[in-house]
C-alpha cells in the first residue's frame, strides 16, 4: 500500500513531517524501532485532530526523550511508574487524551504493579508497550521479555529457564482482565506491519476517545545495537525469533 | 464575618477537612496506620465535594500519582505513615526536580523497619534534610494541635503552589489519633484557582509544557539545581515559623514540635508556677530551620533543653543555630516511648540545677 493512495497524503508531496512531530534529528542508534513509532503516534494523532488535547507520559529508558519529538504536552515519569502518573493525569482531565509509552523493563519488570493495577481499574488510557526484548538505554541488559538463550550483558550464557525464568507474557496476563477493553500485538517488520501498527495505536486512541477505557498496543521492535546485529538481521530476528515467542495478533 | 462552627475531631480527620478546604481535586493513599482515619475521611468526603479519591496500590503508585495529578494543574495530597513515606521517597525526590506542587502528610510511627504503630518524630532527618535523592528540600510544617493540623494543611496548599514545591505535614500518631475541638467558618467558599501556565492541560493556544527532572543539556541539570536553590533561599527568608511561649524572661527553655511541644507547654507552666524562668521555643517550619529566631533567643536563655520522641534529630539544628555560650541539652524517647511530663521537668530541673559554664 502506498502512502499517497492513502486519505489524508496529497498527491503532490506524499510523505510529509506530521504536524505532532518535531524536526529534529533523535538520538536513536540506526535501525531503531522507537523513530517509527514516534511517527505512527504523532500520525494518528494529527489525523484525529487531538493535538491540543494530548497528553504523553514518557518512560525512563531509550524513548525518554520522547517528548523532545513530538509537538504536545508531555509528563515524564520515573521508572515504571507511567501508568501511576497517567492516572493521576486523566483523573483530573478527563477531557485530554493522555497516553504512555513505555518500554518492555519499565512496563512489565519495574512498572509491573503499576501496570496491572492501572489496566485491572480500567483506566481510560492508551498504552503504546515497545517491546524489543532488551534494555537498551543501561546497556542491553536481560528484559523481562528477553527470550530463552538470548544473550544480553547480563545473561552473557544465554537466558536459561534455570537462573532468569520464562520472558514475561504480559499482554496475555492483562488480557485476563476484567479492566482491559483493548490488547493487540504488533510488528514493526516491515511496510505491512507498520501501518497494521498504526491502525492498532489509532484504535487504541479511538477507544479511549470512545470511554471504552484501558487500551494497550505491544509492538515488537528491533534494537539492533544490543541484539549485535545488522539493521536487516535485526528485523529478521525480531520476524523469525521474538514474534515466535509474543505471538503478534488480538489478544482482547 | 461568617458563622463559625466547632466540631470534635481527630488530628487526622481535621487534615482530611483542611486539604478539602483548601481545595483538594485528588487525593490517592494506600492503607497504613496510624493514619487511617484520613484515607478513611478522604473516601468518605472528597468525592461529594467535587474531588477525586482513589485507593491506590501501593506507596509508590500514590505518590506518583499525585505527582500526575499535579503536573495536570489539580491540587493534590496524599498521606501516610513512616514505612509508607519511606518508599514515597523516589517520587518526592522528581516533585523536587520538576517542581509539581504536592501536599504530604506523614503521621509519624515508630521505626526503624516495621517498628510499631505508636507515636514517634524519628522522621526528622528524612523529612527536612532531602529523604530521597538530590539536593532538594519540602516545606515542613509541625502541627502541635487538632485545630492547627487543619489550619496548616489548609494553608500548606497555598505554600506549595506558590512556591511549585512539596509540603508535609509532619504528624505524629500521638497528634492524629487524639481528638480536639476544631474551630473554622460553617461555610468557605473553595479557593481561588492558582494559575499553572506551567501546567498540562494540552497544547492549546500555546507551546507544548513538559513536567520532567531530566535536562539532558551538559549544564541542564546544574542549572535546575542553582533555580531549586534560589528558590529555597527565597522560602528559608519569608516562611520560617517559631512559635515562642513564655520567653520574655526565660533563663531556660524547652526546645520541641508538634506533641512533644505539647508536653513542654505543660512543664512551662508547670514550673512558672513554682516560680521557675522558663518558657518554650515551638518551630512550626521545621524545614526552613528557624534558626535566626532561634539563635536570637541564646543570647539571653543559655540553657536549651530540645525534647524529642526520637533520639536526637532536631537536637542537630539547635546546635548548629544556638549562640556558642548557650547551652543545648537533650532528652529523647523513641520506639513507641514518649517523654512524659515527669520525665521532661526532672531533666529540664537538673539542667537548671548543673553550673553555668563560662
Amino acid at each position: 500500500m502506498c502512502l499517497a493512495a492513502t486519505p489524508g497524503y496529497p498527491m503532490s508531496k506524499s510523505y510529509k513531517r506530521p504536524a505532532s512531530l518535531v524536526d529534529r534529528a533523535t538520538h536513536y542508534c540506526p535501525g531503531c524501532g522507537h523513530g517509527i513509532l514516534h511517527r505512527l503516534v504523532a500520525e494518528v494523532v494529527d489525523e484525529l485532530g487531538i493535538r491540543e488535547k494530548v497528553i504523553s507520559v514518557a518512560p525512563v529508558g531509550c524513548a525518554v526523550l520522547a517528548y523532545h519529538y513530538w509537538d504536545f504536552d508531555s509528563a515524564e515519569a520515573a521508572h515504571g511508574r507511567a501508568l501511576a502518573v497517567a492516572t493521576g493525569i486523566k483523573r483530573v482531565r478527563p477531557d485530554n487524551v493522555v497516553f504512555t509509552y513505555q518500554g518492555d523493563g519499565d512496563l512489565a519488570a519495574i512498572g509491573t504493579a503499576e501496570t496491572i493495577h492501572a489496566a485491572n481499574r480500567g483506566e481510560n488510557l492508551t498504552v503504546i508497550f515497545v517491546n524489543n526484548a532488551v534494555y537498551g538505554m543501561t546497556g542491553g541488559q536481560m528484559a523481562p521479555t528477553t527470550i530463552l538463550g538470548q544473550k544480553t550483558a547480563t545473561t552473557p550464557r544465554g537466558r536459561s529457564v534455570k537462573d532468569e525464568g520464562y520472558p514475561l507474557k504480559i499482554m496475555e496476563m492483562l488480557a485476563l482482565l476484567d479492566g482491559v477493553a483493548y490488547a493487540e500485538r504488533t510488528l514493526l517488520v516491515n511496510p505491512r506491519e507498520v501501518l497494521n501498527t498504526r491502525r492498532a495505536v489509532k484504535e487504541a486512541f479511538l477507544n479511549q476517545m470512545a470511554g471504552k477505557g484501558f487500551s494497550i498496543v505491544e509492538v515488537l521492535s528491533m534494537c539492533p545495537t544490543y541484539a549485535g546485529k545488522n539493521p536487516t538481521d535485526a528485523i529478521r530476528w525480531v520476524s523469525e525469533n521474538l514474534a515466535k515467542i509474543f505471538q503478534p495478533g488480538r489478544l482482547k | 464575618m461568617s458563622k463559625e462552627i466547632t466540631v470534635l475531631m481527630s488530628g487526622n480527620e481535621s487534615i482530611g477537612e483542611g486539604a478539602i478546604r483548601a481545595g483538594l481535586k485528588f487525593y490517592a493513599g494506600y492503607p497504613i496506620t496510624p493514619q487511617n482515619e484520613l484515607t478513611a475521611y478522604m473516601a468518605e468526603h472528597l468525592p461529594l465535594r467535587g474531588g477525586i479519591f482513589l485507593q491506590s496500590e501501593s506507596e509508590l503508585a500514590a505518590i506518583n500519582m499525585v505527582y500526575g495529578a499535579s503536573a495536570a494543574g489539580a491540587r493534590v495530597m496524599t498521606t501516610s505513615s513512616s514505612p509508607g513515606i519511606s518508599l514515597k521517597q523516589e517520587g518526592l525526590s522528581y516533585i523536587a526536580g520538576a517542581q509539581t506542587p504536592v501536599v504530604v502528610a506523614n503521621v509519624m510511627r515508630a521505626g526503624p523497619g516495621l517498628g510499631n504503630i505508636w507515636p514517634a518524630q524519628s522522621d526528622y532527618f528524612q523529612a527536612t534534610k532531602g529523604g530521597g535523592h538530590g539536593d532538594y528540600h519540602m516545606i515542613v510544617l509541625a502541627p502541635s494541635t487538632v485545630q492547627e493540623s487543619l489550619d496548616l494543611t489548609r494553608e500548606a496548599f497555598d505554600l506549595a503552589d506558590r512556591y511549585r514545591i512539596a509540603v508535609m505535614i509532619l504528624s505524629d500518631g500521638m497528634l492524629g489519633q487524639m481528638m480536639e475541638g476544631v474551630t473554622m467558618p460553617a461555610a468557605e467558599e473553595p479557593p481561588v484557582p492558582v494559575a499553572k501556565p506551567w501546567a498540562l492541560t494540552g497544547a492549546a493556544g500555546r507551546r507544548k509544557n513538559i513536567v520532567c527532572s531530566l535536562f539532558m543539556e551538559r549544564d541542564g541539570v546544574e542549572k535546575n539545581n542553582l533555580l531549586l536553590q534560589r528558590k529555597y533561599r527565597r522560602i528559608a527568608h519569608n516562611e520560617t515559623r517559631l512559635e515562642a511561649y513564655r520567653m520574655a524572661d526565660a533563663s531556660a527553655a524547652i526546645v520541641a514540635y508538634g506533641t512533644m511541644a505539647r508536653i513542654g507547654r505543660s512543664v512551662v507552666d508547670a514550673m512558672r508556677a513554682r516560680g521557675v524562668r522558663v518558657g518554650l521555643l515551638r518551630p512550626i517550619t521545621l524545614w526552613p530551620f528557624p534558626a535566626r529566631e532561634i539563635a536570637r533567643f541564646s543570647h539571653k536563655t543559655k540553657r536549651l533543653l530540645v525534647v524529642e520522641m526520637s533520639y536526637g534529630q532536631m537536637v542537630e539544628d539547635v546546635r548548629l543555630t544556638a549562640d556558642k555560650k548557650a547551652v543545648v541539652h537533650f532528652y529523647g524517647r523513641a520506639g513507641g516511648g514518649i517523654p512524659t511530663h515527669k520525665q521532661v521537668e526532672r531533666e529540664l530541673t537538673r539542667f537548671l540545677a548543673r553550673k553555668k559554664r563560662g
